[in-house]
């Protein structure tokens, strides 16, 4: 008897992308602190923006030009992606400490099948969730504002590209964190690689050499690029930023792509 | 059926596995006899695609896995203890590799069923034991009603019962026709369970033969793979003739 006189049955064509997709749907979908992160994020994002309104003062006379409480609004999204950014590391880190990577690319062995659905699956996520964050901080958050403010909004010029924008950041950072984890295979290198990135690089950066280098880091042009109804002096302007991030999010993704593809799981 | 070709894997200066060739055909259990190290995981994880190898070819069907049409379809595997994530229940774990597989949803019960693992089907598998890990093991490699079957070290952590279970579960595989290979470094495990054995000891090939031939002397089968895994660094190999180059047993005569 052969093997194909056993299944004679199998459908022509063979496996493919959704496959893959249905795949990683049912994998993220199946571990409860995935779900318990992302509340994390969306509570914290609306809590601080709500908070920080609340805590927005009457700018004084010389203030008033670049007063921008839009900007306060959206200041959670410093918390979400280091929540999202997590998530997406662990989300292929955690494979390789389980062991589960071996069972996935015995499922569906394109590699690049898999890197591309987990970056779908968890982008898409993350980006339908944010950009409903965003907007419901934004909502949320203007309500709080001292009555002797103007409450911004979304028709005010730049406000309502600066909550897309925002929203759209947690996306891209979710695809970067793919990325990171598909690039270190350890959680402990790949979280201290995502804070490096998003925290501690432009932190030190800012520190000695002000704006010159840290504009370019994407924690700096998510607050002063993006998340700002009117471009801030010295930094990148919201296109040209966010323009940045796509072509870091693509680098890191093929880097961590290359290594998945030619290093033994 | 799975063929391997000259097969060479090195981490760094250290030969793993070397110029390693064998056929595993249709309807036997062929038992993979090695002792640690010998390089039985590294071979099967080549044969998985998981690992690259540095020279030959391993191939199922006359295919690289990687180019399978419907890889869970084709093959099944039971390649380590662990190969789920802890804080997915069997049944998640089930579902999503079905998915993945284009099999129907309506398997992972069935094969649930087979292991013996309905029970705790939607228990967190972190919480399970050594035993229940290799069934749930196991339950992903008939998942899709693969007509090539890889089990690496099936028995550990099972009890008694479930060691029976596994021997008889591989022989009714194999008696439908189905390609079974089986590693083990227990030889009286194998002597129970494969037909057919490959024997391999420092990465290369010591015998490809039958447990019927191997122990034609009379003596046990543990004594004959004692005389050949302790020449193996002598023989390098090329000292031992594989018997079954000329055998008559069934296996050739696809």
């Amino acid at each position: 008897m052969t093997t194909a006189a056993l299944s004679p049955a199998l459908p022509t064509g063979g496996y493919g992308f959704a496959h893959a997709l249905r795949m990683e749907w049912i994998k993220l979908r199946s571990l409860r602190s995935t779900w318990w992160a992302l509340l994390v994020v969306v509570a914290g994002m609306v809590a601080i923006g709500v908070v920080t309104m609340a805590n927005t003062k009457v700018p004084s006379a010389d203030k008033t030009a670049g007063f921008d409480p839009t900007n306060n609004v959206l200041a959670g999204v410093a918390l979400g992606q280091l929540v999202v950014g997590v998530i997406g590391v662990l989300l292929v880190t955690g494979e390789y400490a389980s062991g589960s990577m071996r069972s996935t690319l015995a499922a569906v062995p394109r590699r690049p099948l898999v890197l591309a659905a987990k970056a779908t699956v968890f982008g898409g996520v993350t980006l339908v969730l944010s950009e409903a964050v965003a907007f419901v901080t934004f909502l949320a958050g203007r309500t709080a504002l001292d009555p002797a403010i103007p409450q911004p909004s979304l028709t005010d010029g730049g406000v309502l590209r600066a909550v897309l924008m925002s929203g759209a950041y947690l996306g891209l950072v979710a695809v970067m964190a793919v990325g990171i984890g598909a690039l270190t295979r350890h959680t402990a290198s790949g979280i201290g690689a995502l804070v490096g990135l998003l925290f501690v690089v432009p932190a030190m950066l800012a520190g000695t050499t002000g704006t010159t280098v840290a504009k370019f880091f994407p924690t700096m042009i998510a607050g002063n690029s993006l998340a700002v109804s009117r471009p801030m002096p010295d930094m990148l302007t919201p296109w040209t930023g966010f323009a940045l991030l796509l072509v870091y999010t693509a680098v890191v993704y093929a880097g961590g792509l290359r290594v998945l593809v030619r290093r033994d799981a | 059926m799975i063929s391997v070709h000259r097969l060479t894997k090195r981490y760094g200066r250290a030969v793993a596995v070397e110029e390693l060739s064998f056929d595993v055909a249709p309807g036997a259990v062929t038992g993979f006899l090695g002792p640690n190290g010998s390089g039985k995981s590294t071979t099967m994880r080549m044969i998985m695609g998981l690992d690259a190898p540095d020279a030959g070819q391993a191939l199922i069907g006359g295919r690289p896995y990687a180019e399978l049409t419907w890889p869970l379809r084709e093959v099944g595997a039971l390649l380590e203890a662990r190969t789920y994530h802890p804080g997915r229940s069997a049944h998640q774990h089930l579902s999503a590799l079905a998915a993945g597989g284009g099999i129907p949803r309506a398997r992972v019960g069935e094969v649930l069923e087979t292991v013996g693992l309905s029970e705790v089907a939607h228990r967190r598998a972190g919480t399970f034991s050594l035993g229940m890990s290799q069934r749930l093991g196991i339950a992903g490699a008939l998942l899709g009603d693969p007509g090539v079957l890889l089990f690496d070290e099936p028995v550990n952590g099972l009890d008694p019962e479930g060691v029976r279970w596994i021997r008889d579960l591989m022989k009714s595989l194999a008696a439908e026709g189905r390609t079974v290979l089986v590693s083990s470094h227990l030889i009286s495990e194998m002597a129970l369970t494969a037909e057919h054995l490959v024997v391999i000891g420092q990465g290369r090939l010591l015998a490809d033969t039958t447990v019927a031939e191997l122990t034609a002397d009379g003596g046990s089968l543990e004594e004959a793979f004692f005389r050949l895994t302790s020449g193996s660094a002598a023989y390098r190999g090329t000292n031992v003739t594989p018997p079954t180059s000329a055998s008559s047993s069934p296996r050739r005569t696809r």
